[in-house]
């Protein structure tokens, strides 16, 4: 086991106004007793929504913040007490941070990445290449970090972040802002170090696409608190999220008309739009009922938002 | 060495950094110097006026001043730019140097290092080099060890006042300049002579928070005066232990601080 939390919690105290000149203490936690354990070589990503306590969680796995109870173990370390240590052998991926030199080449940024962590030359040049290979980060090395777009900014991000060879890399919305080229690169090498199976990954993200396309195992949590851990198909499973399927049709939907493997959940428009939820079986089997029973003249398929599927986990909690 | 090594490259690309803004490092340059020979001056313009000071002649004072600001500025010039945790923290930006291999004190003032504030060390060295010639010391080994350290000592007690003064920030970010009544205060408090200031004054100053031990003691020593107020000559030559003092406090204040620190929200 390469993270290792149990009952890790984050406290913090927050004053706020009352009346002129009192202020009142609150404590609010953050991270609320969170347990997690993640073997080597896994993918996992680390969702919940805004304020769930995602980054607090994981400026804690990294030594960046002291947590208030609970035990952390990442590769083996304590991360506040030997957050030195602890550096050498992990890589952090801000969103909305740069770990890059503003007004230095791209380049002279990851050298002294190489004397911070010090990397031997040739290992350094090799992960270096291949970075290049899949990043593509030669083709902006000589530019300031400042006049860099976000995606390749990000991409220098990654690169920076690997070049020491962690063995655990934290990714902390690594794709927020940036467009559907950039989202795509950075999917596509995230999904190759997966399938290299050698780095452990920690990922936060709010995108849909990042998750179903890159993690077998998702934690959620909200308020703090763990409230799912397992694959994204049984979270769908779990909380009823299913695709859907909208029909515009060319003579009205026959009332009472069944399709096996969907629930029909409004029909619009003087019966010429109807919405139907699949089952879990295959769009396709739908599609071809639906045709063969009414004249069908376009239609288009829904997948679940993740937001939609934690959104129903909290009403369903509650 | 190898540490060493590494901080020299991560000030060698603050340089790089800033000398891409060639026009205003002049400046600073230029400005800088100019306030130090102002700072220098002030203390002859009231020496002029009142033909001693506390007691001390000319070339006494001038060594104590030239001590003090040598000290200040090379202090200055190493740990100055502490005072930037404080925007750090208020941005959260302290995370990227918790996230490397390295001191997180070293790489904040690695990585902010103001190449412009060596104009006033090499200022200072120069001051301080006249004061010595013109003085009036009985040179031995001791005393020759004792000038050639003392700037050293006196900077690494500027520069525990520079870190515990910016520690301030962990707990409370908007701490403003609160820091700089120590830092600054206590040079200009080193500048003259301890016996011009009040009783309880000098001995909260001068000994309680060890700005004595700056440059009135040490050159008390070299000049082979006792203090004429009664302090004893044993702690003329006490300075390392001050300065040594100070820093394991700024050590303490600085490792509190980094697991009170808090970071933002991302």
């Amino acid at each position: 086991m390469i993270i290792s939390a149990s009952g890790l919690r984050k406290d913090f105290t927050v004053s706020r106004k009352v009346g002129r000149f009192r202020r009142e203490r609150d404590v609010v936690s953050a991270v609320d007793g969170v347990d997690l354990s993640v073997e080597r070589g896994e993918l996992l990503g680390y969702i919940g929504p805004n304020g769930a306590g995602k980054s607090t969680t994981l400026k804690m796995l990294t030594g960046v913040l002291t947590p208030s109870a609970g035990e952390v173990r990442v590769c083996g370390l304590e991360p506040v007490a030997r957050r030195t240590t602890l550096a050498r052998r992990i890589g952090v991926v801000f969103g909305q941070r740069s770990q890059l030199w503003w007004d230095l080449p791209l380049a002279e940024s990851f050298e002294l990445l190489r004397h911070i962590y010090r990397v031997p030359a040739a290992d350094h040049a090799a992960r270096l290449a291949r970075c290049v290979d899949l990043l593509g980060v030669d083709e902006f090395a000589a530019t300031p970090v400042r006049q860099l777009s976000l995606g390749q900014r990000m991409r220098g991000e990654l690169t920076a972040a690997l070049l020491h060879g962690p063995e655990v890399l934290f990714l902390d919305e690594p794709t927020i802002g940036l467009d559907v080229l950039s989202k795509q690169a950075v999917r596509d090498f995230l999904a190759e170090l997966d399938a290299a199976g050698d780095t452990t990954v920690v990922l936060t993200t709010h995108d849909l696409a990042d998750i179903e396309k890159l993690c077998r195992r998702l934690v959620v949590i909200d308020h703090g608190r763990v409230v799912h851990d397992g694959g994204l198909d049984e979270l769908h499973a779990r909380y009823g999220s299913r695709r859907v399927i909208v029909a515009d049709l060319d003579a009205p939907w026959p009332d009472g008309l069944a399709l096996p493997g969907a629930v029909v959940t409004a029909v619009e428009a003087d019966g010429r739009r109807v919405t139907l939820a699949l089952d879990g079986v295959a769009a396709g089997e739908v599609v071809a009922a639906l045709a063969h029973a009414v004249p069908l003249r376009d239609l288009s398929v829904q997948e679940p938002g993740i937001e939609d599927v934690i959104a129903r986990l909290y009403r369903r909690e509650a | 060495m190898g540490k060493a090594r590494v901080y020299a490259h991560l000030v060698r690309a603050q340089v790089r950094s800033q000398t891409q803004y060639r026009a205003s490092f002049a400046l600073d340059v230029v400005g800088s110097m100019a306030v130090f020979a102002i700072d220098i001056g002030t203390v002859f313009v009231l020496f002029s006026v009142s033909g001693s000071l506390g007691g001390f002649g000319g070339t006494e004072v001038l060594l104590i001043a030239a001590l003090a600001g040598v000290s200040f500025a090379l202090a200055d010039l190493v740990v100055g730019n502490a005072d930037r945790l404080r925007e750090y923290v208020r941005t959260g930006l302290f995370d990227s140097l918790l996230l490397r291999p390295l001191s997180s004190l070293a790489q904040l003032l690695a990585v902010n290092f103001a190449l412009r504030r060596i104009g006033r060390v090499v200022q200072g060295f120069l001051l301080y080099l006249v004061a010595l010639f013109v003085a009036d010391i009985g040179w031995d080994p001791a005393r020759l060890l004792l000038a050639a350290t003392a700037p050293l000592v006196g900077a690494v007690f500027f520069g525990s006042l520079f870190v515990m003064g910016a520690t301030v920030a962990f707990w409370w970010v908007e701490s403003g300049e609160i820091a700089n009544g120590f830092t600054y205060g206590g040079r200009d408090f080193a500048c003259y002579p301890s016996t011009m200031y009040g009783e309880w004054f000098r001995k909260l100053f001068a000994l309680a928070f060890g700005f004595g031990f700056i440059s009135y003691l040490p050159a008390l020593a070299l000049l082979g005066r006792s203090d004429p107020l009664g302090v004893p000559d044993w702690l003329r030559w006490c300075s390392p232990a001050a300065a040594a003092i100070a820093a394991g406090l700024a050590a303490l204040f600085w490792r509190t601080g980094v697991r009170h620190y808090r970071s933002t929200g991302s």
